[in-house]
């Protein structure tokens, strides 16, 4: 939606900028209200986006993240694929037997459901320190205009 | 009354009793679409193995493990490993950044109404195909299961129930229902399994012995054969298949990213009150879904060692081979109560997809695309998703009924899981980490994604294959003519297809409003800042 008020209009005009039309929460605004007007629950849900986005601690967060999540996911899915791919290009390989009857395809096949519960666990042991960082960031904001 | 019908009956009233309490318990729209965020971890990861584990896997995986030994088991390991797309990237910020739909962490930074009319209309078509895959294998089934109730019936049934449960009971009976479901499966399967390793002495080595010397008869020659049912290739390689390796490659790509747009399995995401719990839930999910796909081996193999492939043949087909497993094992009481199961899986599943599909279509379609985002009156969004839920169960059961004695529709569920890989899930990834995605880019790509997935599918085998003449009714396939794209899963193109026309889309034009608000829509992916009470 396009905003046309001029830039001094914005800031006595207590209208929120929003962007296109949508129901799933309050938005974040260009330029806040003064702080006179806010009500309480405005006040509540006001939030800098750009600025957290911006932020130091924001950034690490992220990268913490994406710093588990990319290797992660690069890993599982050449774990996987190689089954498919080594099942039809390898067939000698995987029909090698390795304990009596049991072949190295249908052992490969089950280190799959390993592999997977393992990643999932490593991954939720990262998000614990995800989770606090996040903690943090949130913190500090509600700090920041309690203590206005 | 045979046994299996008394044990149907017990699980329907327990199932009844729920929706009564959840109905009396479900005020408001947070209540309907999500009961009230209120489910727990460990709740919401049976309800999710509960929401996944379709009679295609237990029946059907048991199936094609007992006729085509290993090549079976790949399903049940790409149904699995799948959850890692879910909890690494979709779970959580799905959770933080969305309302109820999948659409709307799409429609958060970018034009909604484009955007969520094509989104509901991908949920719709992967819902309803897949139900009506269900609806018509609930129908095969139990005719064979309960003698006396006939095809029609048995999809009345089905159907009646799963409008009951969602109509009145909202996402919280959804949500129990899904959950005794999953445990009914889990002890079903484990009492089988346990049968089968006691039916070997307990013995590995023997039960792997019996599993690499099978033997039985060419239904077309009715020469003896024996062959060794753990090594790969039985289905997918072969002289008649040039393209076997690379269609096992494509079912692989549909499988690992197809789970993670399913429209189904990630509105579970919005009933736990937070990402943490979430995550806790898909862990949850993967645990159960995993042990389960694992006895898999003990279902298919002991199917396929035990009672035979001759023998399962002549019963009923490859969906027969569980039940009739547990028949030979257990006698006539097992065989009703693995019976029941199997009635028990395929409601807890159409119960899940009809609520996704009203929910997108009341959520995205009504409120948000006709009515520009707010409710006229109150209470209006749960009422249009109560009718939605009334036709969209009407219709599977006609569609149903009207398709299926007379077509073969198990590629209904290939179908399903191509559109969710190709057109749902690129424009959710890109939404979340790519700044310059826009509208037009999620237009196109979830167009590109829908359609190519569809039309590969109409020129494939399984569309598109001369029967020969002994082949009739149900078993033939839509059009007679040698098929013009040579591979079943078409994911392998479709999915690469679904991300270029994203990507293409995206470069058309630039979009600023929807890259300044990607600081905000990460924020609160990233932080749970704001999300959904």
């Amino acid at each position: 939606m396009e905003d046309d008020r001029q830039p001094d209009e914005r800031i006595s005009d207590p209208t929120p900028i929003v962007g296109a039309a949508t129901d799933i929460s309050p938005l974040g605004r260009d330029i806040a209200k003064p702080e006179h007007e806010r009500t309480a629950d405005e006040d509540a849900d006001v939030v800098n986006w750009s600025g957290v986005a911006t932020s130091s601690e924001f950034k690490s967060l992220v990268q913490a993240k994406l710093k588990f999540i990319i290797p992660a996911t690069v890993f599982f899915l050449i774990y996987f694929f190689a089954l498919p791919v080594l099942v039809g290009y390898a067939p000698d390989l995987m029909n090698r037997k390795v304990i009596g009857s049991i072949n190295v395809a249908y052992l490969f096949a089950l280190s799959q459901f390993l592999m997977a519960w393992i990643v999932a666990l490593l991954y939720v042991r990262a998000a614990r320190r995800h989770d606090q960082m996040a903690r943090k960031i949130v913190g500090d904001l509600e700090e920041k205009r309690g203590g206005k | 009354m045979s046994t299996s019908l008394l044990m149907f009956l017990a699980f329907v009233a327990v199932t009844l009793v729920i929706t009564y309490w959840a109905a009396r318990r479900s005020r408001g729209a947070a209540a309907y679409f999500a009961a009230n965020r209120q489910i727990t971890g460990w709740q919401n990861g049976l309800a999710v193995a509960g929401d996944y584990m379709s009679a295609a896997s237990f029946l059907g995986i048991a199936g094609l493990i007992a006729f085509n030994g290993y090549d079976g088991f790949m399903y049940s390991v790409g149904f699995l490993v799948a959850y890692l797309t879910v909890l690494l990237i979709v779970a959580e910020p799905l959770r933080n950044a969305g309302k109820y739909t999948m659409a709307d962490v799409l429609a958060y930074r970018l034009s909604p109404r484009p955007v969520r009319s094509i989104a509901s209309l991908s949920t719709l078509t992967v819902s309803t195909f897949y139900m009506i895959a269900q609806m018509v294998g609930a129908g095969a089934l139990v005719s064979l299961l309960l003698p006396g109730v006939g095809f029609n019936m048995a999809v009345v049934v089905v159907g009646v129930l799963m409008i009951v449960y969602v109509v009145f009971g909202g996402m919280l009976a959804t949500t129990w229902v899904q959950i005794i479901k999953a445990i009914l499966l889990m002890s079903g399967t484990l009492l089988l399994s346990i049968l089968v390793l006691a039916h070997f002495g307990f013995s590995f080595a023997n039960f792997f012995d019996a599993i690499s010397h099978v033997t039985y008869h060419d239904p077309k020659t009715g020469a003896e054969l024996t062959k060794n049912f753990l090594q790969p290739g039985q289905y997918y390689f072969g002289p008649t298949k040039p393209y076997g390796v690379i269609d096992l490659i494509s079912l692989c790509m549909a499988l690992i990213f197809g789970t993670a747009g399913l429209p189904h399995i990630l509105v579970r995401f919005y009933t736990v009150p937070d990402a943490k719990t979430a995550r806790a839930s898909v862990v949850w999910a993967m645990f159960l879904i995993g042990v389960f796909y694992i006895m898999t081996t003990f279902l298919g193999f002991g199917a396929a060692t035990i009672v035979g492939r001759d023998f399962i043949a002549k019963n009923g087909g490859t969906n027969m081979s569980a039940p009739l497993l547990a028949q030979n094992l257990g006698g006539d009481i097992f065989f009703a109560f693995i019976s029941s199961i199997a009635f028990a899986t395929i409601l807890a599943v159409v119960a899940g997809l009809t609520i996704s599909a009203s929910t997108s279509f009341a959520h995205d379609f009504w409120t948000n695309v006709i009515h520009k985002g707010t409710e006229r009156k109150a209470g209006e969004e749960v009422r249009v998703a109560r009718v939605t839920a009334f036709v969209v169960g009407v219709i599977s059961i006609l569609l149903a009924i009207l398709l299926g004695q007379s077509i073969n529709v198990a590629f209904l569920v290939g179908l399903a899981f191509a559109v969710a890989a190709s057109a749902n899930l690129p424009v959710i990834i890109l939404s979340l980490f790519w700044k310059r995605f826009n509208t037009k880019g999620a237009v196109i790509g979830l167009a590109t994604g829908l359609a190519s997935s569809i039309i590969l599918i109409l020129l494939s085998p399984s569309i598109m294959t001369v029967d020969p003449a002994s082949v009739t009714g149900a078993a033939r396939h839509l059009i007679q003519r040698a098929p013009i794209f040579p591979l079943e899963n078409p994911g392998i193109i479709s999915i690469p297809l679904g991300f270029l026309g994203a990507f293409i889309g995206t470069l058309l034009r630039r979009e600023p409003e929807a890259e300044a608000k990607f600081a905000e829509l990460t924020v609160r992916a990233n932080t749970g800042l704001g999300a959904e009470k």
